[in-house]
Formats: C-alpha cells, structure tokens, sequence
C-alpha cells in the first residue's frame, strides 16, 4: 500500500516547515487520476501523526478532477480515467490535470487560545 | 498574478472554492469555501479559525519530491557513467526473474550487467541472478510495497556497478505502487504473463502509462491458454498509445533476439546522449 509511504512523507515534509510548531490543519490536493485513494490516505494519518507535531491537525484533502486535452482536436475535456480518450475518438491526450499529488497549505498553532 | 493559485490578483477576496473534502475520519462532503481575507504575497498570514490564532503557510509541497530528487541524483549518477538503467515491474510470478537470468546469460561477453533485486523478503532471487553470473544486490523492502529512489542509491553503494554497464532493477511484484516511484531510470519495462489476463492494461493503467516497454512473456504457453496478444498490445496502448511491445518466452528463449535489439539500441542511445 503506497498511500503509507506517501503519508509518511506528507507528515516528514509538514514537520520540518512547521519548525516545532503544532501543526492543526493539513490542507491536501490530490488529483482523482493520481493513482492514491484519499480514503487510504486519511486512514494512514490517523496512524502516522501519533507522537509528532501534527498529532492532533486536521486533515483536510480536495479531490481534482481529472482534464485532458485532445493532441488532435485541441478540445479540452474532463478525464474519468488515465485513458480516457477526447469525445472526438482520439487517444492522443495531453493530461492537464488531476494527476496532482500536494500539501497546499498548513495550518500553525501559534500559541495556545488565550 | 499568484503565481500559486493561479488568481488574477494578489488578494483573495470573496473567491468561491467548490471542492470536496475527506476528512481524517473518513467522512466525505462537498461545500463551497469563501476566502474572505486578503493577504499579499508572502503566502504567510494570521485569520482566525474558531478560537486559536494560527498561521496559515501555504506549502505547495510536492509529496514525493523527495522520492524525485533522489531520483534524479540517481539518473545523474548513471549518466556520468554512461550507464544504461531499466526498472522491471510486473504482478509476481510474471517472470521477471527467470528473463533476466536467461538474459545475463546469452549476452555475457557482451554487455555487462547488474541486478539490483527488490522483493519484500528473501535472497532467493538475488541468489538465482548471481548463479546466471551477473553481480547482484538485494534490496528487502519489509513491509514496503515497491522500491524507493534512496534504496536504489544504498544498493547502488554496494553493487558498485562499472562504466558503460546495463542496471537492471527488478522491482517488487506489484502492478500498483512501483508505478509512482521514479527510481532514476531510463525506462519502465512491464512484463506481463499470458497466464494472466489480458485486460491487465486497463486494470492497472498507472503501471501501463509509466511504462516504454511491455514484454509479453510465457509465449510458450499461448496454446493452452485463452489470451489474444492482439488484444493486450491494443488495450495497452489504449492507456499509452506509444508503448513498444514485444512477445517472448523466458522458458524457451523464443522471441529473445527482438529483446537483445532493444537492449542494444538503448544502450548506443545512452552513449550518444552523454557524448552529445
């Protein structure tokens, strides 16, 4: 299950920008082509966040949609799948997005509510 | 312009965002969120969110650019040794290992090869590719599911492989998650098996797409069982149209010359770009 390895590197990459500071809000995109489930993701943070930083952040992920656009038409299109081909039958395609795998934003505690 | 967000201004103001979200307990909802502070450009700014003052950092981090850095330190690597560096992946049992012994073998004298063996655990294949002759290093994942740039470069460390030479790293038995680590190398080669299914291609898309070439291995065994090759290089380039694709049979060597040829072509490829 690669969605550990990348929840891993997702807590290794907030830790260090939040340089000791608690982490409460995790802000995710990831793209619905990407090849990662968001479910398995949210599921592996609950695991890993334990004991760091972000022990008790929220997780927040926005699914993009996949795009493409068509080589041969020109035409732009939303992709379902990582082959889905133009409405115009071709498969050649240039994928636009929905691919993405980023930590958009992080959210810091700066001190304790007064 | 933001150049991160892609906004016609540096000051988000009353900007709709629809999007859905899943949260950490598994629970999904689509709503439409109102950015109703501004701030400049440092992407560094205090709001209140309920009670608490926090700031909000805005990251735009690439998750596996770790994984990607080490990656292209590993592809410098082979380049400043005009090294030819291939990642084998495939569901297990698929065959990976028994083509590259038949490989190390037919081509010794010719180019040299070493394997870098990835697989949860054991040193069985490791052993089988040193008996074809071939200097090979495991590389146990544990747990782990697929290989990772950094253990390429540890294994790289101990197998210390030679100027001009052809690295064959034989990935983890997954069509999954070997899919989206780049290791460096100059090509993803899937093998898939005629005792699997056909439509594999469309049932493990990312795998298909990351890779340049698909051999279709076990031709030996095309009689006896229900798989059109035909059919499997078509949907196959259905997820990427420029996928080459071979047919051959570890078992009987059948189909091997073609094989050689890519390897050949690869590695004359290889020295012209470096010579460039």
């Amino acid at each position: 299950m690669h969605e550990l390895a990348i929840t891993r590197n997702i807590v290794a990459i907030v830790g260090e920008a939040a340089q000791g500071r608690r982490v409460t809000r995790v802000t995710l995109e990831i793209g619905k082509l990407s090849g990662v489930m968001a479910e398995a993701i949210a599921f592996c943070f609950e695991a890993v966040v334990a004991g760091t930083p972000l022990g008790d952040a929220a997780l927040d992920i926005r699914a993009i949609e996949g795009r493409g656009q068509c080589r041969e038409c020109g035409a732009e299109f939303v992709a379902k799948t990582l082959f889905a081909a133009c409405p115009c039958g071709s498969r050649h395609v240039q994928r636009l997005a929905g691919e993405e795998l980023k930590i958009r934003a992080i959210e810091l505690a700066d001190k304790e509510a007064a | 312009m933001c150049g991160h967000c892609g906004c016609s201004s540096a000051v988000h103001g009353g900007r709709a965002h629809p999007h859905e979200h899943i949260h950490a307990d598994g629970t999904r909802h689509s709503h439409v969120h109102t950015h109703d502070h501004a701030h400049g450009d440092g992407h560094e700014h205090q709001h209140h969110h309920g009670h608490e003052d926090v700031t909000v950092i805005e990251l735009e981090a690439r998750i596996l650019e770790k994984n990607d850095a080490r990656a292209a330190q590993n592809r410098a690597w082979f380049a400043g040794r005009e090294m030819l560096a291939l990642n084998l992946v495939s569901s297990p049992g698929a065959g990976k290992t028994t083509l590259l012994e038949r490989t190390i073998r037919d081509l010794a004298g010719e180019l040299q090869i070493g394997v870098l063996e990835g697989d949860q655990e054991t040193d069985l294949d490791r052993d089988r590719i040193r008996e074809a002759g071939a200097p090979a290093v495991q590389l146990n994942t544990g747990t782990g599911c697929h290989l990772e740039a950094d253990m390429v470069a540890r294994g790289l460390d101990q197998l210390r492989p030679g100027f001009g030479s052809v690295l064959m790293i034989e990935n983890v038995g997954n069509l999954v998650c070997p899919a989206m680590f780049d290791l460096g190398e100059r090509a993803k080669i899937v093998v898939l098996s005629v005792t699997e299914g056909e439509d594999k291609p469309l049932k493990y898309p990312h795998m298909f797409a990351a890779a340049s070439l698909m051999l279709i291995n076990k031709t030996d065994l095309l009689p006896h069982v229900d798989f059109s090759v035909e059919r499997a290089i078509g949907l196959a380039r259905e997820v990427n149209p420029e996928i080459q694709a071979l047919c051959l049979s570890a078992r009987s060597g059948d189909g091997f010359a073609a094989w050689y040829d890519w390897l050949r072509r690869e590695t004359t490829a290889v020295r012209a770009i470096t010579n460039d």
